[in-house]
């Protein structure tokens, strides 16, 4: 089982290497990739050096082009695929079904993924990539259950790699436009979701307010904690009460069932974060790679240690987590 | 240009869906999709209701056509994909990569809006694999539409969702159970009690969103009626219309007065006005946010 994990800049790549990564994902510093932020990501040159820096150290690289492209946006995203296959990548991240047919045509030969963005969530729709594109390996979206994954794994002819960290998106990724609706970018469309160009924090004595492109997304009292404002994970009101109604700022963390994914024959265990510090990077690298490890070891008698959970709830999303889907009760 | 009703988003009572149907029967729009696309515990209809429900659309001279499933997740759900794929009678309209899997090859099909066709490599892709219409995913903008019109494959045609509250995600939980303090798996049906959603107003009160059991859509009323000119412009060929229990049968007078050129769209919007529970927006079609509102 492979450790994946993000990269938004050469230090963070560092860090992912340097702890026991076994493939780094990183993009292109434009809007062909789902984490579009400002400055994170790599050029050409850069990513020259990210592949020679992990090669050197065994480590494989992966790059993600993965939003889709309207007309007008379509030439600079067959660029950045020709661009990969000329750097020679490990792996190629893609969603849109357009631009993987215009791949498996140009470059037969480069191993291709579909991201999480292409919303693949059961055998006959990973079929479909399969029988079209040769896809070697698919992301599943964070909305299956592990008795799902289980039987996805059981059925399909290509990899399966699953979120084992991170922020926790609670929608169907690739199928979710809230983020347009109130700022004009999506993940779909321009790589990023909830945009800091849109954010706004007004302060008050009754407490902070975060507001995305003027929608209050959630008020916090004085002594609050305030966390970013991912308009899924604020606080509004439904039939007369105010609370979470959609999420609340947590993440994923899989630790708990490390050994069932391993058992199921997961091919990788991915990281969320490439918007992420390198200290986060590298905590989480190096806690993943130690449980791994502890878990193919011995699966039978694999048990979170604790130390392990407290170092990942530090750097969490809402300083706390959840198994998410793959467990009934959250959904 | 045809006048197309979506699937019925909500989880009406069999009576209400039966009773909405009928009064479809006399109303005058052409296609007709039928199914359930949001949740798959929702069974107050089964097969053979919609079936029967979809001949006595075909006998009253609608085209009529089956949804899928959006989110496909456990098994049973794939089981029942593929019998609706495999009815035998009526076309199917594709909202999962899966349908287009088993229907690839095997018979004409209809891409819904709920598969990602954002450029004209994608859509060639779905004519090579038998679609024969294709629903422009609601983020898109016009000028995307202008430029995949000017390369869309022959026979293709093209239908845009002009009414209705948007389709913004789906996901695992469900948010109408979630309201409650209920387990999806123990959610007791509550989205019954809502046939028009749940409202989720911002904490000043401002119509934000609305909940509709594992989807969220949006609080205010995407509609285009100002824009039929436009579309027809275009070459679009089919306008489609989303259910709502208030006013359907207004708005579908309203749209089809513009279409057939009997109705200013300013007089058809002031007859849509009094069923926009949360006001109205078209910010997608301008490549805005979409929940802004361009046309005055």
């Amino acid at each position: 089982m492979e450790l994946v994990c993000p990269a938004g800049s050469m230090t963070a790549l560092k860090a992912a290497v340097d702890n026991g990564a076994d493939a780094v994902y990183l993009g292109f510093r434009d809007g062909t990739n789902a984490r579009n932020f400002p400055g994170l990501n790599f050029n050409l040159d850069e990513t020259r050096q990210a592949l020679v820096y992990a090669r050197d150290r065994g480590a494989r690289v992966f790059l993600a082009i993965n939003t889709y492209p309207r007309p007008r946006q379509w030439d600079k995203w067959r660029a950045a695929v020709d661009q990969a296959a000329g750097l020679g990548v490990d792996a190629l991240i893609l969603a849109d079904p357009g631009l993987m047919d215009y791949c498996a045509q140009t470059h037969p030969d480069l191993r291709l993924h579909l991201s999480v963005q292409g919303s693949a969530t059961n055998r006959e729709a990973i079929d479909f990539y399969v029988r079209h594109f040769g896809v070697r390996r698919v992301v599943l979206p964070r909305v299956l259950s592990l008795a799902q994954v289980q039987n996805v794994m059981q059925r399909v002819n290509a990899e399966v790699e699953v979120f084992g960290f991170g922020s926790l998106c609670v929608m169907v990724e690739g199928r979710c436009t809230l983020s347009s609706y109130v700022t004009g970018d999506s993940p779909n469309s321009s790589g990023v979701c909830s945009p800091a160009r849109a954010v706004k924090w007004e302060e008050s004595a009754a407490g902070r307010r975060s507001r995305l492109n003027g929608v209050l997304i959630d008020v916090y009292a004085p002594d609050e904690p305030a966390g970013y404002p991912t308009l899924c994970k604020g606080r509004f009101e439904v039939g007369g009460k105010v609370y979470y109604a959609m999420e609340e700022p947590t993440s994923l963390n899989v630790l708990d069932i490390l050994p069932d994914l391993y058992r199921a024959g997961v091919a990788a265990i991915k990281v969320e974060g490439r918007q992420r510090s390198p200290a986060y990077v590298a905590q989480v690298t190096r806690t993943l790679r130690e449980a791994i490890d502890a878990c193919a070891a011995a699966p039978e008698q694999f048990t979170p240690a604790r130390a392990w959970i407290e170092q990942l709830d530090k750097v969490a999303e809402g300083r706390c987590h959840t198994l998410g889907a793959y467990t009934r009760p959250w959904q | 240009m045809k006048l197309s009703l979506g699937p019925i988003p909500y989880f009406w009572t069999r009576e209400a869906a039966f009773d909405f149907y009928r009064r479809v029967a006399e109303s005058p729009v052409d296609i007709v999709y039928l199914g359930e696309t949001v949740c798959s515990k929702r069974r107050a209809l089964r097969m053979p209701d919609w079936l029967d429900i979809g001949e006595r659309l075909a006998a009253a001279g609608k085209e009529v056509a089956l949804s899928t499933l959006t989110l496909i997740e456990a098994e049973s759900e794939v089981a029942y994909m593929r019998t609706l794929t495999e009815n035998g009678r009526f076309a199917i309209e594709a909202n999962d990569m899966a349908a287009i899997a088993m229907l690839e090859g095997v018979a004409p099909f209809v891409v819904g809006p709920h598969i990602n066709v954002y450029n004209s490599g994608t859509l060639a892709l779905m004519a090579r694999a038998g679609a024969k219409r294709w629903v422009m995913p609601t983020e898109l903008d016009r000028d995307t539409l202008i430029a995949l019109q000017a390369q869309r494959p022959a026979g293709m045609e093209t239908e845009v969702f002009v009414f209705g509250r948007l389709p913004l995600s789906f996901s695992a939980r469900c948010f109408t159970a979630r309201a409650h303090n209920l387990s999806k798996d123990e959610c007791g049906f509550r989205c019954a009690d809502y046939p028009d959603g749940m409202a989720l107003r911002t904490r000043e009160g401002k119509t934000f969103l609305n909940l509709n059991g594992i989807q969220v859509q949006s609080g205010e009323t995407y509609n285009l009626v100002h824009e039929v000119g436009a579309l027809q412009a275009l070459g679009v060929e089919v306008l489609r219309l989303t259910p709502q229990a208030q006013g359907m049968f207004e708005i579908i007078d309203a749209f089809r007065g513009v279409m057939d050129g009997r109705r200013e769209s300013s007089a058809a919007a002031a007859l849509i006005e009094p069923y926009l529970a949360g006001g109205s927006c078209d910010g997608y079609w301008h490549g805005a946010p979409g929940m802004d509102r361009l046309h005055p």
